[in-house]
């Protein structure tokens, strides 16, 4: 058996998968907690103030990372919901379970930055001409139905598939209700981040490429732990739980 | 197969013959609400023509997601579903076929009165074609992706909000095109991108709808 075939073994034990994801947990909580905090210092405080939004465009370091996640959140959904029906991974599940609330509060979080940015910048809250923002707003949409869907179905494992599916179909639907949106004229201004195109001086793309990281990992860390966490919920009934907290949960 | 497919076809005619309602509602409804919004924009002309193509598009999205909550509902709870499945050796023929029929008695119900309600909210008289166009074209994927939502919902007591709430998002695209394709040639532009995307979609989701509908009825069935 190849290591991959044994992890894919262990992976179906929850008790294995509590254990594992510790060290995990305290290295994403630990990586988020320096990235974050030296990014949005930086991005604050010490990176220069742009020439035409002045102050107001530091929203920046706390509103692309949001927005990137809420879109990143979705697609590990997907994968999540496609693992889950193919391979019948319980651990999909679980994680599908940690990442639907993470990503309705990172979508809400980027909606609501986006707003307060575009407030100075363009002088309107919210436009609905603006392909982005619709998008994004649909997103949620999509995260509302995730959650709603779980919350109705009683049986735990049919919600799971149910959700599963919903994902696989949100995900393919992504791209066109993006396009479509954008079929509209728009007045944003173009995308300003991306990883192999610098638009930005260094000295103000550098704390931004920070926090995002930092994202991602502050999304690892509140993963992991509401992983955890379902896991032991799920399994409150076995032996090996009841030992790990001495007594009854 | 095409035993198969023209079976349920015809078990599905014979059913919408027996229960005309089913047919007559959504059509209904549709009418009350050009009603209602007829009514609330105070009956003024202007104002009906320009909000035409958007009203009558949302009210179709609508009217669809009512008549689509229903469409296993019958054949879940009298186990003809649970059959199917234990049954065919492709239960998506059969589900092909109830989509076929379903979207014949509301989609295709809905392209043929839209004139008259187009009529009523003063549209003019050559927008009509398009509007039937774009309706011909973009209720199939309304059909197929919602009766993906169906699937899963058709399970729960009360599933019509949830169904409304996880299939309109993904409805949107429909709207956008179906209303710009119409507001174009109001404003005297061809369509032909707009309808060609619908037709896209149509066909996208005609192909891939069935097999998404039976995973997910398997998994209502499951529970």
């Amino acid at each position: 058996m190849g290591p991959l075939k044994t992890l894919w073994h262990r992976l179906g034990s929850p008790r294995w998968f509590y254990g594992m994801l510790a060290p995990w947990q305290l290295g994403f909580g630990v990586a988020a907690l320096t990235l974050l905090t030296i990014g949005t210092t930086w991005g604050l405080v010490f990176a220069p103030a742009d020439y035409q939004q002045g102050e107001s465009f530091r929203i920046i370091y706390v509103h692309v990372p949001t927005v990137i996640l809420a879109q990143s959140a979705y697609m590990m959904l997907g994968v999540a919901g496609f693992v889950l029906l193919v391979w019948r991974m319980k651990m999909a599940d679980v994680a599908m379970v940690a990442i639907v609330p993470f990503g309705i509060a990172i979508t809400v979080l980027g909606l609501f930055t986006g707003a307060v940015w575009g407030r100075p910048t363009w002088g309107t809250w919210w436009e609905w001409t603006d392909a982005r923002l619709v998008s994004t707003l649909i997103l949620l949409f999509l995260y509302f139905g995730l959650y709603a869907l779980r919350q109705a179905i009683p049986n735990a494992e049919s919600a799971g598939r149910a959700c599963a599916v919903l994902a696989i179909v949100g995900l393919i639907n992504i791209p066109i209700i993006k396009y479509s949106v954008e079929w509209w004229t728009t007045l944003h201004q173009g995308s300003t981040f991306s990883v192999t195109r610098v638009s930005m001086p260094m000295q103000m793309w550098a704390p931004l490429l920070v926090n995002v990281v930092g994202m991602y990992c502050l999304f690892g860390w509140v993963i992991t732990r509401r992983m955890r966490t379902e896991v032991l919920r799920r399994e409150r009934d076995t032996a090996w739980v009841n030992d790990l907290f001495g007594k009854r949960l | 197969m095409m035993h198969l497919l023209s079976g349920q076809l015809s078990r599905e005619f014979l059913l919408v013959s027996r229960v005309r309602t089913d047919v007559l509602n959504p059509l209904i409804f549709l009418l009350l609400s050009v009603t209602l919004f007829a009514l609330a924009l105070e009956g003024r002309p202007e104002i009906l023509r320009v909000h035409a193509p958007a009203v009558l598009w949302t009210l179709v999205l609508l009217t669809n997601m009512l008549a689509l909550d229903g469409v296993f509902r019958r054949d879940f709870d009298d186990g003809v579903l649970e059959q199917l499945f234990l049954q065919a050796d492709a239960p998506w023929i059969a589900i092909l076929g109830k989509l076929i029929v379903h979207w014949l008695v509301t989609g295709f119900a809905m392209v043929v009165c839209i004139p008259l309600f187009g009529l009523a909210l003063y549209l003019p008289a050559e927008v009509l074609p398009v509007l039937m166009l774009a309706l011909l074209l973009g209720t199939p994927t309304i059909t197929c992706l919602g009766a993906i939502g169906a699937a899963l919902t058709v399970g729960l007591r009360r599933g019509g909000a949830i169904l409304a709430l996880l299939v309109l998002p993904l409805l949107i695209p429909v709207l956008i095109f179906g209303v710009s394709a119409v507001n174009r040639v109001m404003d005297g532009e061809p369509a032909l991108a707009e309808l060609y995307w619908l037709a896209a979609l149509s066909l996208a989701s005609i192909t891939s709808a069935p097999f998404a509908v039976g995973s997910a009825l398997r998994i209502s069935l499951e529970q």
